[in-house]
């Protein structure tokens, strides 16, 4: 074999972050992109453009503030301090933390079209069938939005293996803890280990064609407009 | 007070919707006009769907929307039912499946209509197991009355239920609503810009322009009066098989009508168009024309281009004759002459007649 054990452990970690991630922004990703889908308030404009960011943001930039914010002398990072807590950065809960900024616009965006794209017309049907808002919610939105969930997920999980700059800035390199396979696979160039490096790479290039693959094919065509 | 009230305002940008109307809590009422008009708008107001800035909607002893002392009930709290233009159907469930959304979340206590008879009565049987996206128009539509008659309400609201259906399916559907109206004693607001569905369904109609009350009244004072025709109430005196003619009688003499398969003693509406009533000045003899009746002119009245509108009083039941300016000088006809009016038996077909 030619992974190390530093490199499977980096395989779970990665596993394990993307889906924590992934689980985290379906959470509170869904009630964003149901406002941002239905309001007619000014702040939609700044919000959209706020979750857009990270798609033109370089990962390092987000990955500095945060660190900046999060560390012993930021404002979140002083009041945990105050509080008790450990610091996050370097920490696989800091990884969480970033990981889930900046895939936002991959899994907002898909959920927020497919909730454009549904309409108010099955909402309204389903209210005058006396079912409440989170009842028709639950049973109208939420099946009739199933193509663009499943691209949120997809899209959401796969952009989270892929994140470096982020994990560079915040996470660091701690073998188990914070260190991840793009990671571990600039590791392994830096010391010119290339045969692990080429199964690293080889294996998350197979990977993500194979999830794009699911998403293209199945959902007939990405609902993300990037 | 028992019906139903609407007396709302509500500002649009094409038109502001203001209406105080009281309507029967029985039989159709058909709220009438071009589109643009505000009927639709009307319509979601009294389901809760819009909210109108001031108002109030309230049916029988239940207030649905008083402004005044701030009370909007949402719309899944109105025992209404709505049946959308588009037949909007679930499309991720079956046909069975939408029926019964509505049905189970309506309380134990207040449910009145039965799955099975419900079923029975608009003919979808056959159509449970289906899925929504292989059925017709005229299907459609069918499904989703049922669906909005399976939450028991106590007052109907259709939205030009036949718009989105193919012309030929129309008359299946318009039957079906009959059937609703008089064997569920339901009351329904019928939005509608077709006067053939109007005249062939409403007790009552509300016509609507620019978002106000233009007309309320029976069809035969509203419809009757301003769109181009006269509206009679006429019985079946005999059906002949042979001739394949029905007679009705009305008070200002007799009808004969092609293809109307009405029971004798059935008491119909027939509207006669303007455009379909000729005039002659003695008794026409020797011409296809099978309806010939005696009258008085009333009045006439000059038409956009080249016609006129001449309103006769056949014994007491008024007729509208629309023939051009050219034969009404011709003619000589004058306000009190008498005259004979002429309508064609094949002008008078099954879309010109409803069950009064």
């Amino acid at each position: 074999m030619v992974l190390g054990a530093h490199d499977v452990a980096a395989i779970w970690l990665t596993l394990r972050l993307a889906t924590t991630a992934t689980a985290l922004l379906l959470l509170f990703g869904t009630p964003l992109a149901w406002w941002l889908a239905r309001t007619r308030s000014w702040l939609r404009g700044p919000v959209g453009a706020l979750v857009a960011l990270p798609i033109v943001l370089p990962p390092t930039v987000l990955g500095f503030y945060l660190l900046v914010m999060l560390g012993p002398a930021g404002p979140v990072g002083a009041t945990m301090r105050a509080l008790g807590l450990d610091l996050l950065p370097f920490t696989f809960a800091g990884l969480v933390i970033a990981s889930v900024l900046y895939s936002i616009p991959f899994v907002v965006q898909p959920l927020q079209s497919a909730f454009e794209a549904i309409g108010d017309r099955p909402m309204e049907a389903a209210a005058t069938l006396r079912a409440s808002p989170l009842d028709r919610f639950f049973t109208v939105v939420l099946p009739l939005a199933r193509p663009g969930i499943l691209s949120a997920i997809i899209l959401g999980f796969a952009h989270t293996l892929g994140e470096f700059g982020v994990v560079l800035m915040i996470g660091g390199n701690i073998p188990g803890q914070t260190k991840v396979l793009s990671v571990a696979l600039y590791d392994h160039v830096e010391a010119l280990e290339y045969a692990p490096a080429h199964w690293i790479a080889g294996g998350m290039l197979l990977f993500s064609f194979a999830v794009l693959l699911l998403v293209y094919g199945w959902g007939r065509g990405p609902r993300v407009e990037l | 007070m028992s019906g139903l009230l609407a007396r709302l305002r509500l500002p649009r940008k094409e038109f502001t919707l203001d209406v105080d109307q009281q309507m029967p809590g029985q039989g159709i009422t058909a709220l009438f006009g071009a589109s643009g008009s505000g009927k639709t708008t009307l319509l979601r107001c009294i389901a809760g769907l819009e909210r109108a800035s001031q108002g109030v909607v309230s049916f029988d002893d239940e207030r649905w929307q008083d402004e005044s002392a701030r009370i909007f009930v949402p719309p899944h709290r109105r025992a209404c039912g709505y049946v959308f233009q588009e037949a909007s159907l679930f499309p991720h469930l079956s046909v069975r499946r939408n029926l019964e959304y509505g049905e189970k979340r309506v309380p134990a206590g207040q449910k009145r209509q039965a799955f099975e008879q419900t079923v029975e009565l608009l003919g979808i049987a056959p159509l449970l197991a289906r899925r929504t996206e292989n059925l017709s128009g005229g299907e459609r539509q069918r499904v989703a009355i049922a669906r909005a008659l399976l939450t028991s309400p106590r007052l109907l609201l259709m939205d030009e239920p036949l718009a989105s259906v193919d012309v030929n399916r129309k008359g299946e559907i318009l039957y079906y609503i009959e059937r609703l109206r008089d064997e569920l004693r339901l009351p329904i607001v019928y939005v509608s810009h077709a006067i053939d569905e109007v005249v062939r369904l409403a007790n009552r109609v509300i016509v609507l322009a620019n978002g106000r009350v233009t007309a309320a009244g029976s069809v035969q004072d509203t419809i009757g009066r301003d769109h181009g025709g006269a509206v009679i109430e006429a019985t079946v005196a005999a059906q002949d098989l042979k001739t394949g003619l029905a007679r009705l009688s009305f008070t200002g003499g007799e009808l004969l009508v092609a293809d109307v398969d009405s029971p004798v003693g059935k008491t119909l509406r027939v509207r006669l168009r303007a455009r379909d009533v000729s005039i002659a000045l003695e008794q026409p003899r020797n011409v296809s024309v099978l309806n010939c009746l005696a009258g008085r002119i009333v009045q006439i009245s000059a038409e956009p281009g080249s016609s006129v509108d001449v309103r006769l009083d056949v014994s007491g039941t008024p007729v509208i004759a629309r023939i051009t300016r050219h034969s009404a000088e011709r003619l000589g006809l004058t306000v009190g002459k008498e005259v004979w009016a002429m309508v064609k038996a094949v002008s008078l077909d099954r879309h010109s007649v409803g069950y009064a």
